[in-house]
């Protein structure tokens, strides 16, 4: 990665007599965003982090830290532990259909998708990615509400309607469409690497297809499942937009919790920012998860 | 690669499959087209062809000024973030120094940790730190929603202009100050046109993702901004507009041809990088 890094200061020949010395020149590349992480991202980080130690913290009062009270209020109280946990749930159900929706998906642009128009079929796959993430949630609000797109075709057809709106099912949907063209990308990209001679020894070898999709085709492209399952979780644990515009009110999720705490009516900031430590420890701990696994399959192959 | 032996595999029901997510993936977008242009504003019946929710929304002041608060953020934003995110990655990938593995993961954070916190630990800095330092004279504003916005658009920006500088030959530059070029002549003439595709598609993403931002603006905003998802979010939550379903296809039409720009630039350096020995 960084191979011109020894050989760049031994330079100095030439600019010795220039006006901007050498050893001003990292100073000169890092500094800038180094000042501006520091400031945005880092001290703010810190901060959060103090905050989460002072229990019942208003806007305006003195930071005191004094302990641990916000976290064990998250695992105390019965309201709280059920939104973790449906934070969860959410983030790993969905994880569980992008994973069974995309691979498929993958698969074929992958590998039974002339060469020539991969590309094109991926990018059109993953298109609406690109617009707005609002507006997405907004479209399935429009096709799941009750007399929304979904139930007019439902009572045309002679059957009856859902009331799927308000109700977590709404999320998943939302969620996974949200999602489900990061786990095609990272898919492809691992799909596309599979060495299909191994199929064909395994089928000539008498293995069926399915046999050898779960002997040959998944254990290859393992990294490239733990890796999109890590995004979407991540990703899903995350989400604000979803679950607060089709879950209703019985959806609360962290990151529902975490906005109503600095935004909402009921503020407490203190308990807002250990919730938010919690949503970045978890997300760290699946980070840490991912590289323990991924060494160990890398070391196997 | 390996030759073509695709008629011979026995999966053939995934191209049904797939036929069957690209409808998924669509559905929204055709929805949201389709009743822009429906004269009912409520039912999800067809009531015949109007262009009315277009003009309303054109004329509507709120929107067009949120959409300019929008872009004016996404442009310094992006432009700011261009420079600095930049000048890091090429300077991660020339130096080792101690701490390097702790700047880079800094660096590349905000493409991990969910918007929700940085949000809310930008809106603690902002209110309990910099607002009083500064004595009101930092308020939260368009500067702060900036300020906020570049430093993910920095992540993105970096990520990919490594990616580029990871393929491209470190002996040019080399050559260039062999030749008698100062550092930043060779940076300017040598490194940068190299770096212009990445930098240029780097900045449409993050372009993409502080127009579409709506956690890190509505924390940081304070009263006087309003962004589009800001409006767009405060709209919807009550019910549906069909002047928003007008917006989403503008909107979708913009990123639509924001990303055709990116996927063309990437192509063509693509294909130069290719058609080089």
């Amino acid at each position: 990665m960084s191979s011109p890094a020894s050989t760049s200061p031994s330079e100095s020949t030439v600019s010795k007599d220039l006006a901007t010395p050498r050893w001003l020149e990292p100073f000169a590349l890092l500094g800038p965003a180094g000042i501006w992480l520091g400031l945005m991202l880092v001290i703010p980080a810190l901060l959060i982090f103090e905050l989460s130690l002072v229990p019942g913290i208003r806007p305006g009062e003195v930071v005191n830290p004094s302990g641990l009270e916000n976290y064990f209020q998250i695992f105390r109280e019965d309201v709280y532990r059920q939104v973790v946990w449906r934070s969860l749930g959410f983030a790993l159900g969905t994880t569980a259909i992008c994973l069974a929706l995309g691979f498929p998906v993958a698969y074929f642009i992958a590998q039974m998708v002339p060469k020539k128009w991969r590309n094109l079929v991926l990018v059109g796959f993953v298109l609406p990615l690109w617009t707005s993430s609002l507006l997405r949630s907004y479209a399935w609000i429009t096709i799941l509400r009750p007399t929304g797109v979904l139930n007019s075709f439902l009572t045309s057809l002679g059957l009856p309607a859902l009331d799927i709106l308000n109700r977590p099912p709404a999320v998943f949907i939302g969620m996974s469409y949200s999602l489900l063209p990061y786990m095609v990308l990272i898919l492809y990209a691992s799909l596309e690497k599979l060495d299909r001679r191994l199929l064909e020894a395994a089928a000539d070898l008498g293995a069926n297809p399915l046999q050898s999709f779960w002997k040959v085709t998944v254990p290859q492209s393992l990294p490239g499942i733990a890796a999109g399952c890590l995004l979407v979780f991540i990703t899903g644990l995350g989400d604000f937009i979803d679950p607060e515009l089709l879950g209703g009110a019985s959806s609360m999720t962290m990151a529902r919790l975490i906005y109503n705490q600095f935004l909402g009516v009921t503020r407490n900031w203190g308990f807002g920012s250990a919730l938010s430590m919690m949503i970045v420890l978890a997300v760290s701990l699946a980070i840490a998860l991912l590289l323990k696994y991924g060494d160990r399959s890398s070391a196997n192959l | 690669m390996t030759p073509s032996k695709s008629s011979k595999f026995p999966f053939t029901w995934q191209a049904g499959f797939t036929a069957l997510m690209f409808g998924f993936m669509y559905l929204p977008i055709v929805v949201l087209a389709v009743f822009s242009f429906n004269e009912s504003p409520y039912s999800a019946g067809w009531k015949g062809f109007t262009w009315k929710w277009y003009e309303k929304f054109f004329s509507d002041s709120r929107i067009l000024s949120a959409l300019a608060d929008s872009l004016t953020i996404a442009f310094l934003a992006v432009a700011i973030a261009a420079v600095i995110g930049t000048l890091m990655a090429v300077g991660l990938s020339r130096y080792r120094f101690p701490g390097k593995s702790l700047y880079q993961g800094v660096a590349f954070l905000p493409l991990i940790i969910p918007d929700i916190s940085i949000a809310v630990a930008t809106l603690v800095f902002l209110a309990s730190i910099a607002i009083p330092l500064s004595g009101g004279l930092i308020q939260l504003s368009l500067g702060t929603v900036v300020a906020a916005h570049v430093v993910f658009c920095i992540s993105y920006i970096a990520l990919v202009v490594s990616t580029r500088l990871g393929n491209i030959n470190p002996n040019l530059e080399e050559a260039a100050l062999d030749l008698g070029a100062t550092p930043v002549q060779a940076f300017v003439k040598v490194l940068l046109p190299e770096l212009a595709p990445a930098i240029i598609s780097g900045c449409l993403l993050a372009f993409v993702l502080s127009m579409d931002d709506f956690l890190i603006s509505s924390f940081t905003a304070g009263g006087g901004t309003n962004t589009l998802p800001m409006e767009i979010f405060s709209r919807i939550r009550t019910g549906v507009k069909p002047d928003i379903n007008a917006l989403s296809v503008v909107l979708i039409l913009a990123s639509g041809l924001i990303f055709g720009a990116a996927e063309y630039i990437r192509y063509r350096s693509e294909q130069k990088r290719m058609s080089k020995p």
